[in-house]
C-alpha cells in the first residue's frame, strides 16, 4: 500500500471508526465503507489538512452527476489515493 | 436579536478576510416568550441558540468570503461548549475563524464572549451551495445590509 493510501486509510478509519484491517485499496468508499456525504467532509477536511491540497468534490460531484465520471474514479480508494498524488504533484509545479 | 425571526446577529462588529476572521455582536433580548419557559423563574438564552448564533456569524463569514455569490448552511457542530450560563440583557461578542475552506464546505472555529469571557465555543462545518433562489440571495443582501455587512469590507482585508 502506497503512503498515500495508507495515510487515506488511517483517515477513514479514525475519521468514521472503520476497522482499519476492512479499508483496502480496492474499498469503495461510499458503496463498500458505507461514508456517507456528511462524514466524507470531515475526511475531506482530514486530506486536505494532511496534504495541503484541496480535493475538487464539487468538480467530481458534478461529474459524476453528468454521466462524465463514475463513483469508482474518486471513491474507490487506490484511485482516490491516485487523484490526491496527482493533486499534490501539481501543487508542488 | 430578533429571536423570533431566528436572526440572532445584530450588527457584525469587525469582518477581516484577509485574517480570515469576523465578530459580530448581539444583544440578549430581555422580553422573549423563550425564556417563560427556559426556565420558569430562572431565564436562561439556549445553548442551542448560541450554537447557531455562532453558525450565522460563521456563515456571514464565508459568504463573505464567496463574494455573496454562494450560500452556507450548518453541517456539524463539535466539540461545542457551553461554559457558563448566558442571561436576558447580556451582550454577546461572537467571532469565527476560517480554518479551512474546501470545495464546496468550511471549517471554522468560534467562540461567544461575554465581558471579556469566554462562554461558548465550537468548531464547525458549513456546506457551501448556490443560493437556492434569487429571492433568498436578495434576501440575505438585505439582512447583511441591515447588519453592517459592506461587500467593500473586501478591499479592506
Amino acid at each position: 500500500m502506497s503512503d498515500t493510501l495508507e495515510a487515506i486509510a488511517n483517515i477513514i478509519a479514525e475519521t468514521c471508526d472503520i476497522p482499519r484491517d476492512s479499508i483496502t485499496p480496492e474499498s469503495h468508499a461510499i458503496n463498500d465503507l458505507g461514508i456517507d456525504s456528511l462524514d466524507f467532509l470531515d475526511i475531506a477536511f482530514a486530506i486536505d489538512k494532511t496534504f495541503g491540497i484541496k480535493l475538487p468534490l464539487e468538480q467530481w460531484t458534478q461529474e459524476v452527476n453528468d454521466g462524465k465520471a463514475t463513483t469508482d474514479q474518486y471513491f474507490v480508494l487506490k484511485n482516490l489515493a491516485v487523484r490526491i498524488d496527482e493533486l499534490v504533484a501539481a501543487k508542488g509545479a | 436579536m430578533r429571536i423570533e425571526y431566528f436572526q440572532l446577529i445584530d450588527r457584525i462588529v469587525d469582518l477581516n478576510l484577509a485574517d480570515r476572521k469576523i465578530t459580530c455582536e448581539a444583544t440578549v433580548p430581555t422580553d422573549c416568550t423563550i425564556f417563560e419557559g427556559h426556565f420558569p423563574g430562572y431565564p436562561l438564552m439556549p445553548g442551542v441558540l448560541l450554537i447557531e448564533a455562532m453558525a450565522q456569524t460563521s456563515g456571514w463569514l464565508v459568504v463573505a468570503a464567496n463574494e455573496f455569490k454562494r450560500m452556507a448552511f450548518l453541517a456539524s457542530v463539535k466539540e461545542a461548549k457551553m461554559r457558563t450560563f448566558v442571561l436576558p440583557g447580556q451582550v454577546l461578542s461572537i467571532s469565527s475563524y476560517l480554518e479551512h475552506e474546501g470545495s464546496g464546505y468550511a471549517v471554522l472555529n468560534a467562540k461567544i464572549r461575554c465581558d471579556g469571557k469566554v462562554v461558548t465555543d465550537a468548531t464547525l462545518t458549513l456546506r457551501i451551495l448556490d443560493f437556492p433562489n434569487s429571492q433568498v440571495a436578495e434576501e440575505m443582501r438585505k439582512l447583511a445590509e441591515r447588519i453592517g455587512l459592506k461587500l467593500e469590507a473586501r478591499a479592506d482585508g
